[in-house]
């Protein structure tokens, strides 16, 4: 009797294991991807395709310290990657298994060597700035022509947020960017893990939260478009299509974004294999897959978000290699930095603060 | 022993539904946060058999609970998710029970249509009746939409992202579970009881507060909990109608857990919210049986 049980438990987990062997469980950002990549993938390496999406960096560390995602590539931010490596989440690559990795540009790489020492456990997928989207002639309106839409006088000075209330502006409600884009403007260090530096911030926002119309993280897509705000501190890539849906809409907004003067924030999304994945052969086939110049660009070219596949450059369309706020200048990428993970301590003080921020409490 | 039988399913079930799962958050509670997989440590060594028990026991600690009394960030949102959660159940029942007891005096061939009309709503997502809370709530809603077009209003009213939109969208979520239990005991109310209070001088109205309100006083309070609960642990409706300063419990846990990624802190707050809610609730269960075993 026992003996049978075995049996048949031993085939069951045979069975399930031999389906994990044809799937490939991928969890990324929502609306990251040229879907026709997902198919293209299934056809070259007949691999089954399971691919589901996330909105925050918060919810996809929980499910990785959880343990037991049950998924073979995942995409973090560089600072929740570093804290997820130091926590045992991912498996070292093995680079025998990705041949493409020779395209991925020397500039990133260096850049994602803080969070990931010698990229052992990622691969970059897509980065990106942290700055502020405009509608172009409602703050010129108000502002005047000279309006600085490149600074970060435009959201912190009291006096030009008074005046932008009446046409609406919206923060991102990710304190891992705020805070450091308010220290930018204090001429602090952004990267200060200092709680006492990190509390000066809070002088900052009592001056202009009554003028801030809300925070939230992927609303002001939409809102920019529709005319419905002026201002939004947000992410490159999302304020480029609202630039673009606006102009399909042909609504008479305009939209600019631009990264701020004093300096802003550079991130990078980067590809993993969880230490636990059902299928990490597979998972190193679809890292192999992105990695290849022509799908890497495709990915670009639909997202509009730089990558870190410098061989993929020769495939990218005019508009988003050619775009300064997709691809910085060299001379502009001096000016940008990129921030590390706060511990604990810090996470709180930080976490708290921003609940203070928003909040009055 | 039938008899034990039938003790022990209730206790059991009571064990494994409520005691343990109950159990597993306090031990969380009382761990310390760490960089790993879990977050937390101590996590009970089994194999090491009782030293392993017994240095995990040593381990534990009540510093989370400390830590929850020296922020004022924590019992303001204990307070605010009780004022909410109080005002929206007195707000359910205003509303729910003039609709229960229409119902219940409704001709009984409408009565079926009336039940279903109350649960019809169920058939779509709760998520997706929230979402469309939105629609109607924002300042370029149907809600104000309508209002500028009859010209009671100049500019569209703020709703959407205040405290108000909160209370509309646990009203709105809510509303029949005051309505149900209300509905089945006022339904089962014999009608011979309000005659004989009308034969024996009473008026409508004070037949109605005498006879009718008591005896469904067992629906009131039985509506009133389904409503009072879920609404203090909140976290999907004032998240998404509610604005940066609308503070809830239920947004805090998911900040412990999510952005601060202490489990152990999440875990004493959900704790004490438990703490909170049961306390009163078993308070009341014995004072009704004793009111109870005096009448009887």
């Amino acid at each position: 009797m026992t003996q049978r049980v075995l049996t048949l438990t031993v085939a069951a987990g045979l069975a399930a294991s031999a389906a994990f062997a044809d799937e490939v469980r991928v969890y990324n950002w929502s609306d990251y991807i040229d879907e026709d990549l997902l198919a293209k993938f299934e056809e070259e390496t007949g691999l089954e395709l399971i691919y589901d999406v996330f909105d925050s960096n918060e919810v996809l560390e929980t499910k990785m310290l959880a343990g037991g995602s049950g998924y073979d590539v995942v995409v973090p931010t560089g600072t929740f990657l570093q804290r997820q490596i130091s926590a045992g989440a991912f498996q070292k690559l093995d680079m025998t298994k990705l041949p493409n990795h020779e395209n991925m540009w020397s500039m990133v790489e260096e850049r994602t060597g803080k969070y990931d020492p010698d990229n052992a456990y990622s691969i970059n997928y897509m980065w990106g700035t942290t700055g502020i989207g405009v509608n172009v002639g409602q703050v010129q309106e108000l502002l005047g022509e000279d309006a600085p839409i490149d600074s970060l006088e435009l959201i912190f000075n009291p006096e030009n947020m008074e005046k932008l209330a009446e046409c609406g502006v919206h923060f991102l409600d990710a304190p891992a960017e705020m805070i450091p884009a308010a220290l930018t403007y204090l001429g602090e260090d952004p990267d200060s893990h200092d709680p006492d530096v990190i509390a000066k911030v809070e002088d900052v926002y009592a001056g202009v939260r009554p003028y801030i119309q809300k925070f939230h993280s992927s609303e002001y897509i939409n809102a920019l478009a529709n005319g419905d705000i002026c201002v939004a501190v947000g992410w490159s890539g999302d304020v480029l299509q609202a630039r673009d849906r606006a102009a399909e809409a042909d609504n008479g907004v305009e939209i600019a974004y631009n990264a701020p003067s004093e300096g802003g924030q550079m991130w990078f999304d980067q590809m993993a294999i969880p230490t636990d994945a059902p299928n990490p052969d597979g998972a190193h086939q679809f890292l192999n897959f992105i990695m290849d110049a022509q799908n890497m660009a495709a990915a670009s070219n639909y997202v509009y978000y730089a990558n870190g596949n410098e061989a993929s450059q020769e495939f990218l369309e005019e508009d988003v290699i050619g775009d300064p706020a997709i691809y910085p200048s060299e001379e502009a990428r001096e000016n940008l930095y990129t921030t590390t993970p706060y511990d604990p301590k810090v996470q709180r003080v930080v976490t708290r603060l921003w609940t203070k921020i928003k909040s009055g409490t | 022993m039938r008899r034990i039988f039938v003790i022990a399913v209730p206790y059991l079930w009571l064990l494994a539904l409520f005691l343990v799962p109950f159990l597993i958050v306090l031990k969380i509670a009382l761990s310390d946060m760490a960089l790993a997989i879990p977050p937390y440590a101590p996590t009970l060594d089994f194999q090491a058999g009782w030293a392993g028990i017994k240095a995990f026991v040593s381990e534990l600690d009540f510093e989370n609970f400390t830590f929850l009394a020296s922020d004022d960030l924590y019992w303001k949102a204990y307070l605010s998710s009780l004022r909410i959660a109080l005002v929206s159940t007195f707000l359910t029942l205003l509303i729910g029970y003039p609709m229960a007891y229409a119902m219940a005096r409704s001709p009984e061939a409408w009565r079926p249509t009336l039940l279903m009309l109350v649960i019809l709503p169920f058939w779509t997502s709760f998520l997706i009746r929230v979402y469309s809370w939105m629609g109607i709530l924002s300042s370029e809603g149907y809600l104000n939409q309508f209002l500028l077009w009859i010209g009671l209003i100049d500019t569209p009213l703020a709703i959407i992202n205040t405290n108000l939109a909160v209370y509309i969208g646990v009203v709105y979520t809510y509303l029949p579970f005051m309505i149900l239990p209300v509905y089945a005991t006022l339904e089962k109310l014999d009608g011979q009881l309000l005659e004989a209070a009308e034969d024996l001088g009473c008026s409508r109205l004070s037949a109605f507060w005498l006879v009718t309100f008591p005896l469904s006083r067992s629906g009131i309070i039985a509506g009133c909990f389904l409503v009072f609960i879920p609404t203090i642990g909140e976290f999907v409706i004032p998240s998404l109608l509610g604005g940066s300063d609308t503070l809830m419990i239920g947004k805090v846990l998911w900040e412990e857990f999510f952005s601060n990624r202490d489990w152990p802190v999440a875990s004493a707050v959900a704790v004490i919210l438990l703490l909170i809610l049961i306390i009163p609730i078993v308070l009341f269960q014995r004072n009704e049986q004793k009111q109870r075993e005096s009448e009887g």
